[in-house]
């Protein structure tokens, strides 16, 4: 019994040093990493508080939590983390925390304040904004457009490097009207091309996405007609080739044959990318040709001056845009009684829309930053909320 | 261990007083903490079912089986039955390629290989049991799924008069197929480990007593062997099932899924298994969608209820029999 009871101790011993090595191990990694964000940050500091960015960072303590869309997901963990970094090396102490549960379930919890802030593909509409005055200290909430991330069509074609597509045949393409590779609508738009005989393969996402939204409302916005199902999450042709997420999505384009589909830009990796048709030239995706979308589009209509709301013009001719982007919101409240949690939700929004913030985006994410009118108009709705 | 060390060690916790008969207090306590455990599996059980039937109600409530048609946007049971009908099928598949081998490799550990083979081989098959379902996620639809497509290719061209053969494969492979093949890998392990087991409880004498009339080694297999080990046969394969009815990364990874009733188990975006679309949807789900999600899980929980049932009723038949 006693050998026996021994074993146990040592086994109980053993699991108590494992886990404190582990802990230990997660402490190490935790402080690195505060440090790199303070010191890459540390240096660009001056400009950021020149730019009205940079409130006193050492007041700031406390705990703010977010939640919401799936694809600011990375460019959240990016800010959130580097944000707590550079409090931390000012002297804050400041605890963050973004959940990707989805953007229905964001503006929910956000409405029943069980967050500080949410993160959503679809700004707040006007019954969400009237039900926000109640979480928000008697203040409606803000949407800010922060994260625009432009969608790349991707495609896998055994020797051609590049193509042109328009809306039009890129409906048809989705809508499997266009069915072969030198179907005449595709060699029209690129005559310098060898296009094979071979079937396309169009692959949509298999679950729920934004990405899907914002792109079947591009080609519903450009072509009704080649495209009649409008814009949708669920994909609404039976059948056809599909993968789970923006891996998923660019894994089957890369393993099949004759294969076109479309994804975050920053992970179209070695595939072929589509250029789009934009009035008569072919614009290839770029992020400064994706942040010049959202500064082409007009603003919402009927919304408060400090609430953004863009109303994507995926029709726009102007040239040097790409119409295909996802632009994910940041929810706000336009009021926070508690002093210490608005101090640091404004601090934290005030980085997002930074230079600096946008280039972690840029650089994690993929995402394009913002142009420099919409984030000084995102700073002066940020300035006017309201704390205490 | 002997009983005087037990004694010794119960002295040592209880009071002397209590040495004077009646119950331990050591007897007690465990006794409560085994039957709490064993409330504990009622307890969980009835949790979830509570659950989800409570976050399914929304959605029930909505659909137009509920009110009426036309009334809602939306039908539960024809939500929710080409899911059904993927998740047997690709589990059904799944049992249908992995039994014979399984029982082939048991039949091979307990009765053909030189015992140290066989309990090397016996390890592998504990070790294959080891491997996270992403991993075979990750390894099917990377490596299989092209390794594959010529047979597929082959299958439908000289075997597509057969329904489940037909239709028209586009690559990448990512079709039901695919997915029940992985899925037979991962019930491997488990059908192979338990049929290993009960081959091995077959009695020595009865072995002998039928080699001692002549038989020879696939005889006793068949006479003595397989009928005394049929029972255990089938509830490994069940314990199998109910693994392949709710595997949910790896379909995820290698299906591109689409909701029919289709037969064509070879093209790509026909099926789609019950957890695969709820790991799938449940991201951007909220709402009424979610407790749509909801009900689809309540579903497959009751399926996996009905299934064992029937499993167990199975094996209590035949061990009847035998």
């Amino acid at each position: 019994m006693n050998v026996r009871k021994n074993k146990l101790v040592s086994l109980a011993a053993l699991g108590l040093v494992g886990g404190l090595a582990l802990t230990a191990c997660g402490g190490g990694d935790d402080a690195t990493g505060g440090d790199n964000g303070g010191d890459s940050n540390a240096s660009d500091n001056g400009g950021s508080e020149e730019g009205g960015a940079g409130a006193d960072l050492s007041a700031i303590t406390g705990n703010i939590a977010g939640a919401g869309a799936s694809s600011m997901e990375t460019a959240q963990t990016a800010w959130t983390e580097s944000f707590m970094g550079l409090v931390g090396a000012e002297g804050g102490d400041l605890s963050m925390s973004y959940e990707s549960t989805g953007s229905g379930t964001g503006r929910e919890q956000f409405l029943a304040g069980q967050v500080q802030y949410a993160g959503s593909d679809a700004a707040l509409d006007e019954e969400e904004l009237a039900a926000s005055a109640e979480t928000c200290n008697g203040e409606q909430a803000i949407n800010l457009p922060v994260y625009i991330s432009p969608i790349a069509v991707i495609f896998n074609l055994e020797g051609v490097e590049s193509l042109n597509l328009s809306a039009e045949v890129l409906g048809g393409i989705f809508n499997e009207t266009i069915t072969s590779w030198d179907d005449p609508a595709i060699v029209e738009l690129n005559p310098d091309a060898e296009l094979p005989a071979e079937p396309i393969v169009p692959v949509h996402r298999s679950d729920d996405s934004g990405t899907t939204e914002n792109f079947t409302d591009y080609l519903s916005q450009n072509a009704p007609d080649a495209w009649p199902h409008g814009p949708i999450e669920t994909w609404p042709i039976e059948g056809g080739q599909s993968g789970d997420g923006t891996s998923g999505m660019v894994s089957t384009v890369e393993s099949g044959s004759g294969t076109i589909g479309y994804a975050d830009a920053s992970q179209a990796g070695n595939l072929g990318v589509a250029s789009i048709q934009v009035g008569e030239e072919f614009v290839d995706y770029s992020p400064e040709a994706a942040a010049s979308a959202v500064e082409v589009s007009p603003r919402a209509e009927g919304r408060e001056e400090n609430d953004i709301v863009v109303e994507l013009d995926r029709t726009t001719t102007e040239a040097g845009v790409y119409p295909i982007v996802l632009i994910s919101y940041l929810v706000l409240c336009g009021s926070y009684a508690d002093q210490a949690q608005g101090e640091a939700v404004k601090a934290y929004a005030s980085y997002v829309v930074s230079e600096d913030g946008q280039q972690v985006g840029l650089d994690n994410a993929g995402s394009a930053p913002l142009t420099e009118g919409l984030a000084a108009d995102a700073q002066a709705a940020i300035d006017s909320i309201a704390v205490g | 261990m002997s009983t005087t060390d037990v004694s010794k060690d119960s002295v040592e916790v209880s009071p002397p007083s209590d040495l004077s008969g009646g119950r331990r207090p050591g007897d007690s306590v465990f006794s409560v903490l085994s039957i709490g455990s064993g409330l504990l599996i009622f307890v969980t059980l009835a949790a979830v079912a509570i659950f989800l039937t409570s976050e399914s109600l929304p959605a029930i409530r909505a659909s137009h089986e509920v009110q009426g048609a036309g009334n809602g946007e939306f039908g539960l049971i024809s939500y929710v039955a080409p899911y059904v009908y993927g998740t047997v099928l690709a589990a059904a598949i799944a049992l249908v390629i992995a039994i014979p081998i399984s029982v082939g490799i048991a039949l091979f550990i307990s009765h053909y290989a030189p015992r140290r083979l066989s309990s090397v081989l016996g390890y592998m098959i504990d070790l294959l049991a080891a491997v996270p379902s992403v991993v075979y996620g990750l390894w099917g639809g990377v490596w299989l799924v092209p390794r594959l497509e010529p047979l597929y290719v082959f299958l439908n061209e000289y075997f597509g008069w057969i329904p489940l053969f037909a239709g028209d494969p586009t690559a990448p492979m990512r079709n039901l197929a695919s997915a029940s093949v992985v899925l037979a890998v991962m019930v491997l392990p488990i059908i192979t480990s338990v049929s290993r087991e009960v081959f091995l409880q077959v009695p020595r004498l009865q072995e002998e007593a039928a080699l001692a009339l002549g038989a020879t080694r696939w005889e006793v297999i068949r006479t003595v062997v397989l009928p005394f080990g049929r029972s255990g046969v089938v509830a490994a394969s069940m314990l199998g099932l109910g693994r392949a009815l709710g595997e949910t990364m790896a379909i995820l990874m290698i299906l591109a899924p689409g909701a029919t009733f289709s037969l064509h188990i070879l093209e790509v975006g026909r099926h789609q298994s019950i957890a695969a679309n709820i790991a799938a949807r449940q991201a951007e789900a909220s709402g009424i969608d979610m407790s749509l999600l909801i009900f689809t899980g309540l579903v497959l929980f009751v399926l996996t209820f009905i299934i064992n049932a029937i499993a167990r009723w199975i094996v209590a038949r035949s061990a009847v029999k035998s």
